[in-house]
């Protein structure tokens, strides 16, 4: 309701400036009135136009008159201008004729329109790398050469072969497939992608250990070609080791001649092993790993933004403020920033939200809608009188179906008192109608036999609400998506399997009471665990927010980790920024710091927390706090090696000590003639598998400042895989330029660190060169991991989940990045997993506004499908243990005077998943709205019984 | 057996996977025998074993959990 969505709009013009923007927009026609369409289709199926589907990157056709994607919002048909026969030609309109509802306007015209805001958030995407234009790899020639993104429509059960994965020449099964990652980044010679794309490692490993799935027979092999694999995300370590173990074969190769195989099917490939020979193999296709570029048109939305771009003319944006572009009140997210993977596009989504949502503090809720209802009718104790709405959806259902026999039907049910057969039961004079009848019949009960609950469930309990009676009294029978559409070809059956479903609906929504949604008070303050970057971004912008926020540290002093960087891999300067965001925090108004502190005892659920903090120090006290929602930024801390004489010679030094020493003593470690660094120290081995994403970047950039310093001087890098992402790419670049050696090194055969009298020597085997190095070296620095700093006492006070490593989770990984596993509680920062100061900002930022949404209102209101305790409850407790949420505690009681135990479900915990009830086995427990005996009802129902 | 065998399946199908997956089945006009009774629940946990048992015993030929 608070959201307008404008599609097929172009920004004409831009004027004003933050808190006050004026901008132009134009909507062009899509000749489909929205408010009448109801996405049937049958524009679509009666369209004689094909055109190609960009979605299935062309692979397969659409028509003229089309949706992109089953799932597209919103569910609204479009008619493609520059397709249409009728629109290009003046002839056809066969759309017209058959569209059931009448919505299609070939009169439609474009529509301009202003709008002020305050704010404005870009995020145009990217657009796919074309490697046509790189004409060596066949693509356009080689039929089974294809980019990444047609191949992942392959894959899909919605794409062009429904899943069945088959090669474009023959169709046939292909056995042997190669991956070339890279193509169209980290390449300044054939294109201007000097930057790496960030994605393809994963989703190439991804498309190839899915392929293993799809495929079968003895032959059946994936290679992917790269030049480093870049799996610096939580969790893709060791998805890349899974996939090396399941056989994918991984070379450190880049091809570079590729020829048709035998009657132009399948392709050969030559490329150059890390050993220096050549090697000519074939394969049934070649997936190119395209990269991510900045779409053509966001150019010119740039322009009219006024807003700078960078060399690759991704968004200029500084790591202190990730999602700032260079004009105040414009704000960007998303690839546009630069080429970034889903969990930190969504992350970084909500911390430009935040942002905007800062500017507008003054306006906040001045032009949020909120509907009003009538009182809802006391239903408790009536005999149910049922309302039966069976929907033809044009001919969606009615022309399987038979409608007319499914509504005679239905007034033979028990309890049925009204039945009525409607074109559309969604439409807005239906919508009136059912709330006319609704009192005229005085119904308590009401079944809609239409679409799905999934879609169109708040639309028919919004109209219960209208007419005065609970939400909760509502069925629906989907006899569409789950009737007509999958049985075509048999109506006679379908008919009988929609009256079923009407059965099935009737016998159970007797069976619904009135529900409440549950209302929690909520506490309108935070709490942030964690003084570093993170935590002070957190408190700040919840402060900003307008909330009182408590900043717990458990060390003497606010700033973590930040103190010991000197410079982002931007090269702006850590310290000073530090500095200010302490002095902000400490002076803010309504944020409270305590240092030496921690929290000692957590009670409560989301919205209404409490909690003990204790206060070391030379003040020692507790106290108690309420709050509504908490950001954890605990943090990490770097892991102290045992390995390369580590902590036996002082010339062998963590990558932070190295930084320390350098700032000391400058000259002299400038001075050196040989400085050797080692990636991977305690990262991507058995103890710690996963990658600590920060220390390639961090070794590049010293060493670019050690050859600045000193070109003469011999600076060594070894590494397992060089993991420069994104734009950090012009720092791999500058190094090698500037001359700084990188030598890979194989985990089975380790570097080694070894005196020869006072001479430090480094041993390291090259591949390339096939012989061991011994490198003489006056210092050694160490790339070691980044270790989650101890999170136990947090895990036992909130029951939040952490992965294998020690990192705190998130709700979803991909889409819910910055939420914790228990609802009220955000993660932001290092304790998530490692990463550099910019993504820590920005999580920490996502986080707030996260937190923000939630402290917004001072009520909360919940969903009523909950558990609730019955008195068949003995206090066994079985369901205490499964219960996922922890919503379920034992209390002691009287009964019949004497003790005895019961459960007590807590509703702000609880989710409705129902495990309880699955469990119990005396019925101790229900679950509003799915109840046991509504569920059996069905069952019966559906039995005739 | 005779050939008019129709077997009656009841199907409990959580609600954020297996009945959507059915929704999404409908949207892409997949094709599949209409023997499935569905009865839409929040979590393929919340199905009592005894509702499997019930069905079997009450005359259904067939049972399916999906989530």
């Amino acid at each position: 309701m608070n959201v307008e969505l404008l599609t097929l709009t172009d920004i004409i013009a831009v004027s004003g400036e933050a808190g006050d923007f004026t901008v132009n927009l134009k909507q062009n026609p899509r000749y489909i009135d929205m408010s009448k369409c109801i996405a049937c289709g049958v524009c679509a199926e009666k369209c004689p136009k094909k055109v190609d589907d960009e979605f299935n990157m062309g692979t397969n056709k659409r028509k003229a008159a089309y949706i992109k994607y089953g799932q597209t919002v919103p569910l609204k048909y479009a008619i493609d201008p520059d397709a249409c026969i009728y629109l290009t030609k003046g002839k056809c309109r066969a759309c017209e004729k058959f569209c059931p509802t009448g919505a299609i306007n070939f009169d439609d015209t474009p529509q301009f329109s202003t709008v002020n805001v305050g704010s404005v958030i870009l995020a145009p995407g990217f657009a796919p790398f074309d490697p046509s234009v790189q004409d060596f790899y066949g693509y356009k020639k080689i039929p089974d050469v294809v980019t990444s993104l047609e191949y992942e429509r392959y894959l899909s059960a919605s794409g062009p072969f429904m899943g069945h994965l088959i090669r474009p020449s023959d169709e046939q099964e292909p056995q042997k497939i190669a991956w070339l990652q890279c193509v169209g980044s980290r390449n300044t010679n054939n294109c201007n992608n000097g930057y790496c794309s960030n994605v393809c490692c994963m989703y190439a490993i991804k498309q190839a250990l899915v392929t293993a799935e799809h495929l079968h027979g003895d032959n059946v092999s994936q290679t992917i070609f790269n030049m480093d694999i870049r799996s610096h995300g939580k969790e893709f370590e060791r998805y890349y080791e899974n996939a090396i173990e399941q056989g994918v074969r991984f070379i450190k190769a880049r091809p570079h001649s590729f020829m048709p195989g035998k009657n132009n099917r399948g392709v050969v490939m030559t490329y150059f092993t890390e050993e220096g020979e050549q090697t000519t193999e074939e394969f049934d296709m070649a997936v190119l790993s395209i990269g991510l570029e900045v779409p053509e048109d966001a150019g010119d939305l740039a322009a009219k933004f006024n807003i700078e771009l960078d060399r690759y003319r991704f968004v200029k944006t500084t790591c202190f403020e990730p999602v700032n572009s260079s004009k105040d009140g414009v704000f960007v997210t998303g690839a546009f920033q630069g080429p970034k993977d889903i969990p930190q596009s969504v992350a970084e989504a909500s911390s430009a939200a935040g942002e905007a949502a800062k500017l507008l503090v003054d306006a906040k809720g001045s032009l949020t809608k909120v509907k009003t209802y009538p009182d809802e009718k006391d239903i408790s104790g009536k005999e149910p009188r049922i309302g039966v709405f069976v929907c033809s959806c044009g001919i969606n259902i009615a022309n399987v179906v038979d409608v007319n026999a499914v509504s005679e039907y239905a007034k033979t049910l028990p309890n049925v008192v009204h039945v009525e057969n409607n074109l559309f039961t969604c439409s807005t004079d239906t919508q009136d109608l059912i709330a006319k009848t609704i009192s005229e019949h005085d119904l308590n009960r009401i079944v809609v036999a239409a679409c799905t609950p999934r879609t169109h469930e708040p639309l028919f309990q919004d109209t219960l609400r209208e007419a005065g009676i609970n939400a909760y009294l509502l069925e629906m029978a989907n006899i569409r998506n789950h009737n007509s559409w999958v049985h075509q070809k048999e109506p006679e059956k379908a008919t009988d399997k929609a009256k079923d479903q009407v059965r099935m609906a009737v016998a159970r929504v007797a069976r619904n009471t009135s529900l409440d949604r549950l209302s929690v008070s909520v506490v309108q303050k935070a709490l942030v665990i964690g003084g570093g970057l993170s935590g002070m971004t957190s408190a700040l912008g919840l402060a900003d927010q307008g909330f009182e926020t408590v900043l717990v540290e458990k060390s003497g002093r606010l700033g973590g980790n930040a103190w010991s960087l000197k410079s982002t891999w931007k090269g702006e300067p850590i310290r000073p920024m530090v500095r200010k965001l302490i002095e902000q925090v400490e002076n803010h108004k309504r944020i409270t710091v305590h240092t030496n502190a921690q929290v000692k005892t957590s009670g409560g659920s989301v919205g209404n927390f409490t909690g003990k903090i204790e206060v070391g120090g030379d003040n020692p006290r507790e106290f108690e706090i309420q709050y509504g929602a908490a950001v954890v930024a605990t943090g990490a801390h770097e892991y102290k090696p045992d390995e390369y004489l580590y902590g036996k010679d002082g010339r062998v030094m963590t990558h932070l000590e190295f930084d320390e020493r350098i700032e000391k003593d400058a000259a002299q470690v400038t001075g050196a003639d040989s400085i050797v660094f080692i990636q991977c120290v305690g990262s991507r081995d058995q103890e710690r598998p996963y990658c600590s994403r920060v220390c390639c970047t961090h070794s590049v950039k010293t060493a670019i400042y050690l050859k600045e310093q000193n070109p003469d001087m011999t600076v060594t890098i070894l590494h397992r895989d060089i993991r420069t992402y994104g734009a950090r790419e012009d720092l791999y670049k500058q190094a090698r330029d500037l001359g700084v050696l990188f030598v890979r090194y194989n985990p089975d055969r380790k570097p080694d660190v070894s005196k020869a009298g006072d001479d430090l020597i480094v041993t390291a085997y090259d591949p390339v060169l096939r012989d061991e190095l011994k490198i003489h070296a006056d210092y050694v620095a160490l790339a070691s991991a980044v270790v989650p700093n101890e999170t136990k006492e947090l895990v036992d006070l909130y029951k939040c989940g952490v992965n294998e490593d020690g990192f705190i989770n998130e709700a979803h990984p991909k889409l819910r990045p910055v939420d914790m596993t228990v609802d009220g509680l955000f993660v932001a920062g290092l304790c998530n997993y490692p990463k550099p100061v910019d993504e820590a900002v920005s999580q920490a930022k996502a986080a707030t506004a996260r937190a923000g949404v939630l402290l917004a209102r001072d009520v909360m209101q919940l969903d009523a499908v909950k558990s609730y305790v019955t008195e068949k409850c003995d206090g066994c407790g079985l369901c205490v243990d499964v219960c996922p949420y922890l919503a379920i505690q034992l209390e002691d009681y009287q009964r019949n005077g004497c003790k005895a135990k019961r459960i007590k479900t807590d509703p702000a915990l609880c989710k409705g998943c129902g495990l309880c009830a699955a469990t119990c086995p005396k019925e101790g427990v229900n679950i509003y709205g799915f109840t046991l005996d509504q569920i059996r009802a069905q069952v019966d129902a559906a039995l005739m019984l | 057996m005779s050939e008019s065998f129709e077997p009656v399946i009841i199907g409990f199908l959580c609600n954020w996977c297996a009945y959507a997956g059915g929704d999404l089945a409908g949207v892409s006009r997949l094709q599949y025998p209409p023997n499935m009774r569905a009865v839409r629940v929040m979590c393929s946990g919340m199905v009592h074993p005894d509702f499997v048992v019930d069905a079997l015993t009450k005359g259904a030929d067939g049972a399916i959990v999906m989530g």
